[in-house]
């Protein structure tokens, strides 16, 4: 893990963040206009990055239009910094920014993430950019884009709570576990891009900033700090998060989002933290999990 | 095992030295030169060239050695340098009317101005195996060059396109020249598409999109989804002059020259409540000698002007957002193989959940009764 950060050498052959300048204006103002209202999606000019389509092009555009000289970076793919598309961006960036990137959530001031907001809460100054493969929520429902952006305009969700209220009729509760649908700021339908419904409470009214970028589809979108942001829900079916219901087998956590390990091919699990700059900083302060120590630990760490 | 995919920057590294490794093949192998890929590869640049969405041959030789021959791949990595390069500006419209044409055919007419010109083509050849090349390969590449015999008089320069002499009988629809205060055509790298979308910026979609996304819909087109009777008025294909006008001058001046292939077909139209019956266009222009795809291009084009034509939308090629959104082979590419990347936060959610669901269906069916449970069981035998 990096303690101090360390700043590699830029590639000469490509500007600061590997954008033109000209795009990143474009990108910025995009981002102002997202900015100034909140969950709506802005088209915007995106182009194509050197990683492909639907694997983070849209994030990784906001980031290079938003990160300057004195950011240090973050990147995150299912709540891991060791995962590969996470190592292979936060490397991109190393070479084409030249910034400090960071394993540590505190330190880090813009976070790249993909399907996980960090179990640490964010502090104002932050930017926490998402990677989104689909950014119109309505688009399993209503799959005609000029469609969805009439039903945005007239805010005619009807067509989303009637399918919620599908999930009820059918299961007897909401079967929507994550990428769960909520509304910011009392206007906009948003895609949450696909963290798990556990991570939604945390958008609301956070601190840091956070933007949304879709590259393939070319939206972005932005959650402004202290925003209201609701799951959707109904009175009498309120929304609940619902994790592994045990403790991280490392560190012990007992409120933390978990993965499930498998083992062995006998039904043999562990669950730990699957935010690992979270876990590793309690197991530093010294918290310890049932299998803490144990070889199984290596699994989940993947060093096996 | 899954965890797999952690661990980070050894495992790629590796990963990418063994694909080099891959790439280079049996080193007893002389590697292969861009000179022998743009040469004797030629149809393969072209496709990566065209849907590369960037003119420079060299460039799609080189990524076709890269890629180890994935075309999809190749033309990935085309756009990626694509979009570091500067915008100079704009060039003016090509001519193709001006081209010097080494293939022209049509199929609406026996005879035409200019004549039938067939060039290089596959059509005609019997689909069988050469091993005479086989040999050759296995010589060193030694042998005569294979040599075409030269005509006795240049071709007619004046070679009118099909559409014209349509249009100047009013039998087809006219396609008029933008009115001066237009507004210049939009720029598909430039701005995002949004819907409806306009004429050039479908044909801007189409012209980048997927062959084989673009064959399999105007071939639907043909077997009756949307069908509109299509007959190719022209296709022609050879080097066009591209010029521009920069800005300290004040006049046009020529860079070079591309090869285009450019395919217009004409297609029935019995007339609507406003507009009398009449043939109408579908357009295709492709980099290099791609005739196929410019083919297929035209008909999807011809397909997507159902609303302009006041047409019943029946077959997917009419539908614009399913078209333009499906055709770009780039962003189909990475958004289906990104599913390999790790997913396993979001299927953790899915797998809490589904315990969860089918823990309370089966304490409901536990609280079902036992005549009920016999009956279910009953049908289901009957339903397997």
């Amino acid at each position: 893990m990096d303690t101090l950060p360390a700043r590699p050498a830029t590639d000469p052959g490509y500007n600061f963040g590997y954008l033109d300048e000209q795009t990143k204006r474009m990108i910025r103002r995009a981002l102002l206009k997202a900015v100034a209202i909140p969950g709506y999606q802005v088209p915007f000019g995106s182009r194509e990055m050197p990683l492909p389509y639907g694997w983070g092009t849209g994030g990784i555009q906001i980031t290079a239009s938003i990160i300057g000289p004195a950011d240090t970076l973050k990147v995150i793919d299912q709540g891991a910094d060791d995962t590969t598309n996470a190592v292979s961006i936060r490397r991109f960036f190393a070479r084409v920014a030249g910034v400090a990137t960071t394993e540590r959530t505190a330190v880090a001031t813009i976070i790249q993430t993909r399907h996980r907001i960090p179990e640490r809460p964010l502090s104002a100054g932050q930017i926490l950019v998402y990677q989104v493969p689909q950014p119109e929520p309505l688009r399993q429902l209503e799959p005609r884009e000029a469609e969805a952006r009439k039903m945005h305009a007239l805010a005619d969700y009807g067509l989303m709570h009637v399918k919620l209220y599908e999930d009820i009729a059918r299961f007897g509760r909401i079967a929507t576990s994550y990428n769960y649908p909520v509304m910011v700021n009392g206007r906009y339908l948003m895609a949450p891009s696909p963290i798990p419904a556990f991570d939604n409470p945390k958008m609301h009214r956070m601190a840091a900033l956070q933007l949304f970028g879709a590259g393939r589809e070319k939206r972005i979108y932005a959650v402004p700090p202290h925003t209201e942001v609701q799951s959707l829900d109904f009175d009498d079916h309120p929304f609940k998060v619902w994790r592994a219901d045990r403790c991280c087998d490392l560190c012990g956590a007992p409120d933390s989002y978990l993965d499930e390990v498998v083992t062995d091919d006998k039904g043999g699990r562990m669950f730990v933290c699957s935010d690992t700059d979270h876990c590793a900083e309690r197991r530093g302060a010294g918290h310890r999990g049932p299998l803490a120590g144990h070889a199984l630990q290596e699994i989940a760490e993947g060093k096996s | 095992m899954y965890v797999a995919v952690k661990g980070g920057e050894t495992a790629i590294a590796n990963a990418h030295a063994f694909q080099a490794e891959q790439r280079r093949g049996d080193a007893a192998q002389a590697p292969l030169t861009l000179g022998q890929i743009e040469q004797q590869l030629g149809l393969a640049v072209d496709r990566v060239m065209g849907e590369g969405a960037l003119y420079d041959r060299g460039l799609a030789a080189l990524a076709i050695k890269q890629a180890r021959g994935d075309l999809v791949e190749a033309a990935f990595l085309v756009r990626a340098y694509r979009t570091t390069l500067p915008r100079f500006g704009y060039s003016l419209p090509v001519d193709t009317a001006r081209m010097t044409v080494l293939r022209r055919v049509s199929a609406t007419y026996k005879d035409l101005p200019g004549g039938q010109v067939l060039g290089p083509t596959f059509d005609y050849s019997h689909r069988m195996l050469d091993f005479a090349l086989a040999a050759d390969a296995g010589e060193g590449g030694g042998g005569e060059a294979p040599g075409a015999p030269l005509a006795e008089a240049p071709l007619d320069p004046a070679m009118p396109h099909v559409t014209a002499l349509l249009d100047s009988e009013g039998l087809i629809q006219p396609e008029p020249p933008a009115e001066p205060d237009a507004p210049p055509p939009g720029d598909i790298t430039r701005d995002p598409l949004l819907f409806p979308a306009p004429r050039d910026l479908r044909l801007q979609s189409l012209a980048r999109g997927d062959e084989g996304f673009l064959l399999a819909l105007g071939y639907s087109v043909q077997r009756g989804y949307g069908g509109s009777h299509p007959f190719v008025g022209e296709i022609r294909q050879g080097p066009v002059a591209v010029e521009i006008v920069p800005e300290e001058l004040g006049f046009a001046i020529d860079i070079g020259d591309i090869d285009l292939t450019e395919c217009e077909m004409v297609n029935q139209f019995k007339g609507s409540r406003l507009r009398p019956p009449q043939f109408t266009r579908g357009y295709g222009l492709v980099f290099g000698w791609s005739e196929r795809k410019a083919m297929a291009m035209s008909l999807v084009d011809r397909a997507l002007r159902a609303g302009e034509l006041g047409e019943e939308r029946r077959g997917p090629a009419q539908d614009e957002e399913f078209v333009l959104y499906h055709a770009d082979n780039v962003e189909g590419a990475g958004f289906v193989t990104h599913l390999k990347l790790p997913h396993y936060v979001d299927f953790q959610s899915e797998l809490e959940l589904i315990r969860r669901l089918r823990a309370e269906a089966e304490a409901r069916l536990a609280r079902a009764s036992a005549e009920e449970r016999a009956a279910a069981d009953a049908f289901a035998t009957a339903a397997v």
